[in-house]
């Protein structure tokens, strides 16, 4: 069985997500080619045969420096004919999916996003997906010989196999009617860790009675390496950004740990967070519905609790 | 301006998640069923495009007769008609094949749909649908303004935002700040038992894929609280049990 691995590319770098797209691929018990677009070193691609890739492609057209999704999935369709892969395995993200819908129908594959776990090919083929925002979970039998697997952070662990892959270019033309969505400017924060792929996240909500008080939030978040995050009404006021925004309208986080600090766990909040692996809930009410959602908790007043924190996170680092 | 707009019939946020018949069925016991909030934005600035240009919002749902409650609800917010397409929504496949077949006679200047359902969370139902009118797509929109043939979006990407254009007609599926919600008022929730709700039966098409069950999380274990006064006891935890930092 012949893979196809979609991986972004971000500040130079394969991104993690991307990574565990091919260990997923990898995981899958097939040949894996990875296939990476635009500028990128090829150090960093033949880098992925650590990770499981017997082949990378670069489709190295500069015009695929816009990330316009149209014509990536044409690219990947491409890809797949080259490669003889019936199956594509790609990261869920604000890339991804778009590219999972459009080469899903050129294909006229099978589509599965949020996907949790490996596949079940012992009767058929079955996969396991997160659905109700994390509430819930359906496992569902892909029909089609051709497959489209969009993978939820953490759906595959990170391995290196001490492998390595040998970096192709991708010639492909590219089509003009690919290009009718024009993207005029590109506003993203840079050298942050970014929210929906962060292992570690701090949190703050109304709690923290304004956007003057962040500082504390940044400094936690610094001593971890952390990413920062908000509940709703804290970007409804715009005291933080929206991309910031945790929870069922916003972003939807899977890190390591995720620390809420002056958040009431309301339960449009929890199912941004709920597939945490560990939550620290620190809020001054010992009745706030996050504490039961928690894993450990400080009832305490942020503003007290916050800088001693940071202060011990930095002595144990040091 | 010709707007379709996609709502879906969702359970309300606050919902508790059970299943039934051998975790095959989704528990509506009690269950109040809403808008799809995501819809509901996209809703919201299609009653607000409608207000500055001119033209008619068409609400469209693919779904069993007990969707029509929320789809008249969708007339209430201010859709002029709406159509529901009579099949269990099973699969986002399916659901795209039923959308597309209503939208590519409609002469529809734009299709707007939420970014996500909160049921399956698939995200995928606007790109399938701009691929099958072959229209552009684009998702999750954060602002979206038209003026004459062309459109500005703002689209969400990680860390922080894109600026688009295009022309119309195209599908977008919307997230906030792009509208804010609206309440129905008295006149609206009165006109919309009078405006057309038309029924149509489904075109053939085959599901991506099938359920074969649902499931719920493991519940997590209990909580361990930690003096506020002993901040060192929580990194250690963190450290040593947790092992997470
Ligand atoms: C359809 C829908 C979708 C929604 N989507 C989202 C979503 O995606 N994300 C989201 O977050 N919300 C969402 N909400 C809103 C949600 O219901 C809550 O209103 C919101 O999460 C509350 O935010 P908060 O916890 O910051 O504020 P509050 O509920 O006001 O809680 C503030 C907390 O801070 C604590 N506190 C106050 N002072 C201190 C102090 N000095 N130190 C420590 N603690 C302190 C308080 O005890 C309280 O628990 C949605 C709502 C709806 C209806
Ligand atoms: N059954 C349905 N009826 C009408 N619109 C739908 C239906 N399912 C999904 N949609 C639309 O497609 C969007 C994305 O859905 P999904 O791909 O299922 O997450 C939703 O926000 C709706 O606007």
């Amino acid at each position: 069985m012949s893979i196809l691995v979609f991986v972004e590319i971000a500040e130079g770098k394969v991104k993690k997500t991307s990574l565990e797209a091919v260990a997923y691929a990898n995981g899958m018990g097939g040949d894996v080619t990875a296939i990476a677009m635009g500028d990128i070193d090829s150090s960093e691609l033949s880098n992925l045969g650590n990770y499981g890739a017997s082949k990378v492609l670069h489709a190295n057209n500069t015009q695929l420096n816009e990330r316009v999704s149209a014509a990536y999935a044409s690219v990947l369709i491409s890809a797949m004919g080259h490669t003889g892969a019936n199956t594509l395995v790609l990261a869920n993200s604000s890339l991804g999916g778009p590219v999972s819908a459009k080469v899903a129908i050129k294909k006229d594959a099978s589509l599965v996003s949020n996907v949790v776990e490996l596949p079940d090919t012992s009767a058929g083929f079955t996969v396991k997906r997160s659905i109700y925002t994390g509430k819930a979970f359906a496992t569902v039998s892909m029909n089609k010989d051709n497959k489209v697997i969009a993978i939820k952070k953490n759906a595959a662990e990170v391995k290196e196999t001490g492998g390595t892959a040998s970096v192709e270019v991708f010639d492909v033309a590219l089509n003009d009617a690919d290009f009718k969505v024009k993207i005029t400017a590109t506003d993203k924060t840079t050298g942050v860790i970014l929210l929906p792929e962060a292992e570690l996240v701090v949190s703050g909500g109304r709690g923290l009675k304004g956007p003057e008080n962040w500082g504390m939030i940044e400094d936690l978040a610094k001593a971890l390496g952390a990413a920062t995050g908000c509940s709703k009404p804290v970007s409804d006021m715009d005291w933080r950004p929206h991309h910031e925004h945790v929870g069922q309208t916003g972003v939807k986080v899977s890190p390591n740990l995720y620390i809420a600090v002056g958040i009431s766990g309301a339960i449009q909040h929890l199912a941004g967070v709920n597939s945490s692996k560990y939550i620290v809930v620190i809020n001054k009410d010992e009745e706030a519905p996050f504490f039961k959602a928690a894993d450990y908790g400080i009832v305490g007043d942020a503003f007290e609790v916050l800088p001693k924190l940071t202060e011990a996170i930095k002595a144990a680092n040091s | 301006m010709k707007i379709l707009v996609c709502i879906t019939h969702v359970p309300d946020t606050t919902s508790k998640i059970a299943f039934t018949d051998g975790d095959t069925k989704f528990d509506a016991t009690g269950v109040q069923f809403i808008i799809g909030p995501y819809d509901d934005y996209a809703l919201a600035r299609a009653v607000e495009l409608k207000e500055q240009l001119g033209g008619t919002i068409t609400a469209l749902n693919v779904g069993g007769v007990e969707s029509e409650p929320t789809i008249r609800k969708a007339l209430a917010i201010g859709a002029d008609d709406a159509v529901r397409v009579n099949a269990e929504p099973t699969d986002s496949l399916f659901v795209a094949h039923q959308i597309a077949n209503v939208a590519k006679d409609g002469a529809y200047d734009m299709i707007l749909m939420g970014r996500e359902s909160i049921d399956f969370n698939g995200g995928m139902v606007h790109g399938m649908v701009g691929e099958l009118l072959g229209i552009p797509s684009v998702s999750p929109v954060m602002t979206l303004d038209v003026e004459g043939t062309k459109a500005k979006m703002t689209r969400e990407i990680e860390g922080g935002k894109e600026s688009i254009e295009l022309d119309l007609p195209f599908v977008a599926g919307c997230q906030e700040p792009i509208a804010e919600w609206k309440i129905p008022n008295m006149r609206g929730i009165m006109s919309a038992r009078t405006k057309p709700l038309n029924v149509v039966e489904p075109v053939e098409a085959v599901e991506g894929a099938t359920l074969a069950k649902y499931e719920l999380p493991a519940a997590k274990g209990g909580i361990k609280m930690i003096d506020a006064n002993n901040v060192q006891e929580l990194v250690d935890l963190l450290k040593n049990e947790a092992k997470v930092i």
